[in-house]
């Protein structure tokens, strides 16, 4: 579901330019509007469509399993903090809006200051958990979970 | 030397009526190359297909007067700043080649048809000058600082592809009338001629038309968002609405009750990396 560019609607800031991870948002040199170079390598992230300042940029779905004439938009308000979608239905009878927030704080004041940070100790060094590592994404309170810790053990050859 | 009328002295070689047969000529070329355009692009069969999906999804009527007042905004925002433009180097430079040219085209023709054959008001010969220096000064500042940057487009003045045969062509036809009003030299007056032709003639190749086009978008624009349509947009809702938190509890229980004005984020920097 490849990304497009209204052409009415862009200005041709390079925000999409910038912020595309898989380079292929380009300004098209005669018409100097943002274009897609490459559709079939879009992985359909989202990225520009949701940093476009005009909401120039949209994403089609393949004909072959995405209803034609659906949409699927976005908007995203730095300011407020939010983003907001719409899904609508081709026949019309869905038209779903959703809002969710996408910072809790100022954007730009909760950068991690990993310098200030306490050096590792020993015992985290010899751990197989990354340095730092939250808590919160740990599988249990001491370690992550091992064939060894589940009683198990690897064993030669293919079990089904 | 600027309150002087190039077109008086020209009537001596050239009778008024062939001038004023030229300026006619022009008009009709712009506006057969407009039609052209459009026939070809099928940009205003896109336009109204639009329009009309979107009066299908309107959530409600849009009255008389607040059409009006759509009208009046758009013309004041959108065409008469060109408040599309993100980027404050690229807007003042198109402010200024916008208004040259106006000053520049409506002076040319009070001069060619009212003053031709006579002695005009200073101010005709003054505003004829004034436009064609704000052409260069804009579109000068634009080929040689602002589309040379990287942040803007990144070519070098001496590339020249299709999409500059617009701005050089203007930038050609105000630079050999100066040139011409200034050395009073046919050699100036003959280039000044050719540019003009190659400006007004190749409308159907530049991108003369969008000053025609841009404000109808802009207006269309305007209009789905006042009929609710919004092209399928999401709105925006205010957050601090009770309503709103009852219907998304992850608004209070992230953002509180009251949310802060976040800044910017992304958009704290300008484009700059291509």
């Amino acid at each position: 579901m490849p990304t497009f560019v209204y052409m009415t609607r862009c200005d041709g800031c390079g925000h999409c330019v910038d912020i595309c991870p898989s380079d292929i948002m380009h300004i098209d040199p005669t018409l100097r509007r943002a274009y897609n170079i490459e559709p079939n390598m879009c992985w359909e992230c989202y990225s520009c469509v949701k940093a476009c300042p005009m909401n120039a940029i949209d994403v089609r779905g393949y004909a072959d399993f995405a209803p034609l004439g659906h949409s699927v938009r976005v908007q995203r308000d730095e300011e407020k903090g939010v983003i907001a979608w719409r899904i609508k239905s081709r026949n019309g009878e869905t038209d779903l809006n959703l809002l969710a927030p996408i910072t809790t704080k100022p954007w730009g004041t909760a950068i991690p200051q990993l310098k200030n940070e306490a050096e590792p100790t020993q015992e985290v060094r010899d751990s197989q958990l990354l340095f730092n590592e939250p808590k919160y994404i740990r599988m249990d309170d001491g370690d992550i979970h091992t064939l060894e810790s589940a009683g198990l053990r690897m064993k030669s050859g293919v079990y089904y | 030397m600027f309150t002087t009328n190039p077109f008086l002295e020209l009537s001596g070689l050239i009778p008024p009526l062939a001038m004023q047969i030229y300026v006619i000529a022009m008009v009709i070329l712009v506006a057969g190359g407009t039609i052209l355009d459009m026939i070809h692009k099928k940009n205003a069969e896109y336009f109204f297909r639009n329009a009309e999906k979107a009066k299908k999804a309107a959530t409600r009527n849009v009255s008389a007067g607040e059409k009006v007042s759509i009208a009046v905004s758009t013309v004041a925002v959108d065409v008469l700043t060109s408040g599309e433009f993100c980027n404050q180097r690229r807007r003042l430079a198109h402010l200024l080649t916008m208004y040259g040219f106006i000053l520049f085209i409506v002076s040319t023709a009070v001069l060619i048809f009212g003053y031709a054959a006579s002695p005009s008001p200073a101010i005709w010969p003054l505003l004829w000058h004034l436009g064609a220096l704000l052409v260069c000064v804009g579109g000068y500042w634009f080929w040689f600082a602002i589309r040379v940057d990287v942040a803007a487009e990144g070519n070098p003045w001496y590339r020249v592809m299709r999409a500059d045969l617009f701005i050089l062509a203007l930038l050609a036809t105000t630079s050999f009338a100066l040139l011409w009003s200034v050395f009073s030299a046919t050699f100036f007056f003959v280039l000044f001629i050719a540019a003009a032709t190659v400006l007004f003639g190749t409308v159907l190749w530049s991108k003369f038309a969008h000053m025609f086009f841009k404000p109808a978008a802009a207006f269309n624009k305007r209009m789905t968002k006042a009929d609710g349509s919004n092209e399928n947009l999401p709105e925006v809702p205010d957050l601090t609405d009770p309503a709103v938190q009852e219907r998304y509890p992850d608004i209070p229980e992230y953002l509180g009750k009251n949310p802060p004005n976040m800044g910017l984020g992304i958009k704290r920097e300008a484009p700059s990396h291509y």
